[in-house]
């Protein structure tokens, strides 16, 4: 048994050493893991439909990217690798490469150069977090409104949502500390660049949930991204935050009556990784077509489906118009300067490390 | 059926406060839906209160109350939100109509046991309302996402185009959405394939255990049952987490030693995973139907020359046919339904609907999922139907009568 494993992993060091030029060496079929919904529609119509095209491949689309770090560890474990290609966010990519359940990328090598040559490094920038981790989109987690529902003035900033004199209702809220404890910190008087350091004493902890105390009996407390937008089209909340991409649909695709909040919006990255254990032709293959899919050309394409922001600086000229909609999507990401007045962006090495305390801490408020 | 009991009149002080009972109850409805349910009760009971003794002792015409009745709730119902209110107001007019006349007139009494006492007429028709109340809270669930799936919008919300009616806000487009997605189409066609092939292994795996078990001498009865019935009560996501490592060596030495490609190595472990969950409903069932099998028939066939096979299927077989149906369309639908076993085994290749479903129920609430859930329990009730016909014959051959 060790021999034959021996030498079927000799034979594929072999294999995959004579393959670095060899297209034919490639595996016809692909699966794919995002997390569904308009999102994966997106990345179909961007990256999934071009590529199979052009090169004859089979690709299945797994929707299983919210539990992406478990199923992998199982795979792994089990020795049975069944993705090529995981969309993830970059929280979980790190937690990916640092068990080496990821393999590392090397940006100028395995990606593609900006058309005016700039190198992938340099196009992607600040939003290379990790070594395994190569950044699709920008989105941010910000809050909508219904513009029927919460009074003669609308709110223009985030602390509307602990004001529940001035604007009486439900609000939905994520059930994580991550973002309402920043928030929080923020509508209780905290300065904007002391938030962190403020969040990492037990005395900040405990003043955030103070603050989110306040609010408690009014907020519906939400799991997956789809929830808001459904709350909202209920009216059983007046605000909830949610996904800016979930929010564009509600508002411009289904005419919900419901408007953008975008102050204290938190930005934070997608992107793909690819799973370390890949047979040589599998591997050959998602590295081919994440090359394809995060070019210049292509990241722009993804914003015609939805209001997410092209991770390369070389792709925001490119940003045209929503497919079907036929209006200008540039007004509607993210990162446009008047939407992007007051912003955070995710602080990684932050919740790396306090995660796991706050969120007990968090958890066990909740229960209260 | 004729009247058992003369009937009479009945006072006021009964029809009253009876009938203010029946529209507390529907004000406890409406109360709750508008914020609070004990005004609803109140105003409910009043209201039904005030037209009974309206009815009785002023109108005094039981043809023009009706109408009264039919056409006062209708035009409540129009000016609070239009016509489709409006017919259902109309139609609880007339059932309160009805009502307090069946009350007043004492028809409840006529069509009962001319002995019994008023505590078992009350208790008569009581029982009759909790069986209905339990129905609704078992079936409403159901019915409530049906007109849901004609919903024009992408979300899981009663629209108010939807109450009023109003055709512009229904739509057929989560159906064709459910026809012409890639996604919706590959997992109807993966739960099309591997539900059929688990079902032939669960029943001729199952049938020929039960068909074992029921032998007089076979020892450690009891054990291998209860190991046989197993994966029906050890919870799902045990044995999923179990079959997951199992399966992905199996898989692992389909693809690696037998040169199997991936995909295929994939239908036969979720079809072998789903087979073992179907196993126990055919074992149950069809020893059930054994129970009623009369072992001198396979002696009488022994006896004229028949040998084992050929008394099973000539004798046996027939006879038990309606218990491995009826087994077969239970590991149907465990099979058809099933989600956390598939989710472990399976790989996105093989993503069946209620896979499909789950995903998508999480990560986007699109009405398709309803659509598909409406077709679902169509098919559902049709194989319902079939296993309850069986069921009859099989009680009928035996002599007995259906219960």
């Amino acid at each position: 048994m060790k021999l034959t494993k021996t030498l079927l992993a000799t034979t594929a060091l072999t294999v995959a050493a004579g393959m670095v030029n060899a297209d034919g060496h490639m595996s016809s079929e692909l699966t794919i893991v995002s997390w569904g919904g308009a999102y994966s529609a997106s990345q179909k119509g961007a990256y999934h439909d071009p590529y199979a095209e052009a090169n004859g491949v089979t690709i299945i689309n797994d929707d299983s990217s919210a539990e992406a770090v478990a199923k992998l560890r199982a795979m792994s474990e089990a020795d049975n690798v069944t993705w090529d290609v995981v969309d993830v966010v970059a929280a979980d990519a790190i937690r990916l490469c640092d068990e080496g359940l990821a393999m590392e990328i090397d940006a100028d090598t395995m990606l593609a150069d900006a058309p005016d040559g700039t190198k992938a490094s340099e196009d992607f920038g600040d939003l290379l977090v990790s070594d395994c981790f190569i950044p699709q989109i920008v989105y941010s987690t910000t809050f909508g409104y219904r513009t029927d529902l919460v009074g003669d003035t609308a709110p223009t900033t985030v602390c509307a949502v602990f004001d529940t004199d001035a604007y009486p209702g439900k609000r939905a809220l994520e059930k994580r500390p991550i973002n309402n404890m920043e928030w929080a910190l923020l509508c209780d008087g905290v300065a904007k660049g002391d938030v962190y350091d403020v969040l990492a004493t037990q005395e900040g902890q405990d003043k955030a949930l103070a603050k989110l105390d306040t609010i408690k009996d009014d907020v519906i407390w939400w799991s997956a991204g789809a929830d808001t937008p459904q709350l909202l089209a209920d009216g059983e909340v007046i605000m909830g935050s949610t996904y800016n991409g979930r929010l564009f649909a509600a508002i411009e695709e289904q005419k919900l009556p419901v408007a953008m909040l975008w102050d204290a919006q938190v930005f934070d990255l997608d992107g793909w990784i690819i799973p370390t254990g890949l047979s040589p032709e599998r591997q050959a293959r998602a590295l081919d077509y994440i090359m394809f899919a995060t070019d210049t050309q292509r990241l722009a394409d993804q914003a015609q489906y939805i209001s997410y922001g092209p991770a390369r600086k070389s792709s925001a000229p490119l940003v045209g118009k929503h497919i079907s909609l036929g209006i200008d999507m540039a007004p509607h990401m993210p990162t446009d300067p008047n939407n992007a007045k007051n912003t955070f962006l995710y602080n990684y090495e932050f919740w790396a490390d306090y995660r796991d305390d706050i969120d007990a801490k968090f958890q066990a408020w909740l229960a209260k | 059926m004729a009247a058992l009991t003369p009937i009479s009149r009945k006072p006021l002080s009964f029809v009253l406060p009876t009938a203010a009972a029946a529209g507390g109850g529907f004000g406890l409805f409406l109360g709750t839906g508008n914020g609070s349910g004990l005004i609803g009760v109140l105003l409910g009971a009043a209201v039904i209160a005030a037209i009974a003794y309206g009815f009785i002792v002023v109108i005094k015409n039981e043809g023009l109350a009706k109408w009264i009745s039919i056409v006062g709730f209708a035009f409540v119902g129009y000016i609070y939100s239009g016509v489709a209110l409006a017919i259902t107001a109309g139609l609880i007019g007339m059932f309160y109509h009805w009502l307090i006349y069946w009350l007043y007139e004492g028809r409840y009494r006529a069509k009962l046991l001319p002995y019994l006492t008023p505590g078992q007429v009350a208790w008569h028709y009581g029982f009759r309302c909790i069986a209905g109340v339990i129905f609704i809270f078992l079936i409403t669930p159901i019915l409530v996402i049906i007109p849901l799936s004609f919903n024009a919008q992408d979300f899981f919300t009663y629209t108010p185009g939807m109450l009023r009616l109003d055709p512009d806000a229904y739509s057929l487009k989560h159906y064709q959405d459910f026809f012409t997605n890639n996604e919706w189409q590959r997992s109807m066609k993966n739960s099309l394939i591997i539900a059929p092939f688990a079902t032939i292994i669960s029943v001729s795996l199952g049938t020929l255990a039960a068909v074992g078990l029921s032998q007089s001498h076979m020892p450690f009865k009891g054990t291998i049952m209860a190991i046989l019935i197993s994966p029906m009560i050890v919870p799902l996501i045990i044995s999923a987490t179990g079959m997951f490592f199992f399966y992905s060596d199996l898989g692992n030495f389909m693809e690696n030693t037998l040169g199997m490609s991936k995909n295929f190595a994939g239908y036969i472990k979720v079809i072998l995973a789903h087979a073992v969950l179907g196993i126990p409903f055919v074992i149950i069932t069809v020893t059930a139907t054994l129970v009623g099998f009369d072992q001198s028939l396979t002696r009488a066939a022994a006896n004229m020359g028949a040998g084992p096979l050929t008394t099973f299927f000539r004798i046996q077989m027939p006879l038990i046919l309606p218990g491995v149906i009826s087994g077969g369309l239970f590991a149907f639908i465990t099979s058809f339904d099933e989600v956390v076993v598939v989710l472990f085994v399976g790989s996105a290749g093989q993503k069946t609907l209620p896979w499909q479903m789950f995903t998508g129920l999480r990560e986007q609430i699109s009405p398709t999922i309803l659509a598909v859930a409406t077709i679902l329990v169509v098919v559902s009730i049709c194989l319902l139907t079939v296993v309850e016909l069986l069921r009859r014959r099989s009680e009928r051959l035996r002599g007995m009568s259906p219960a």
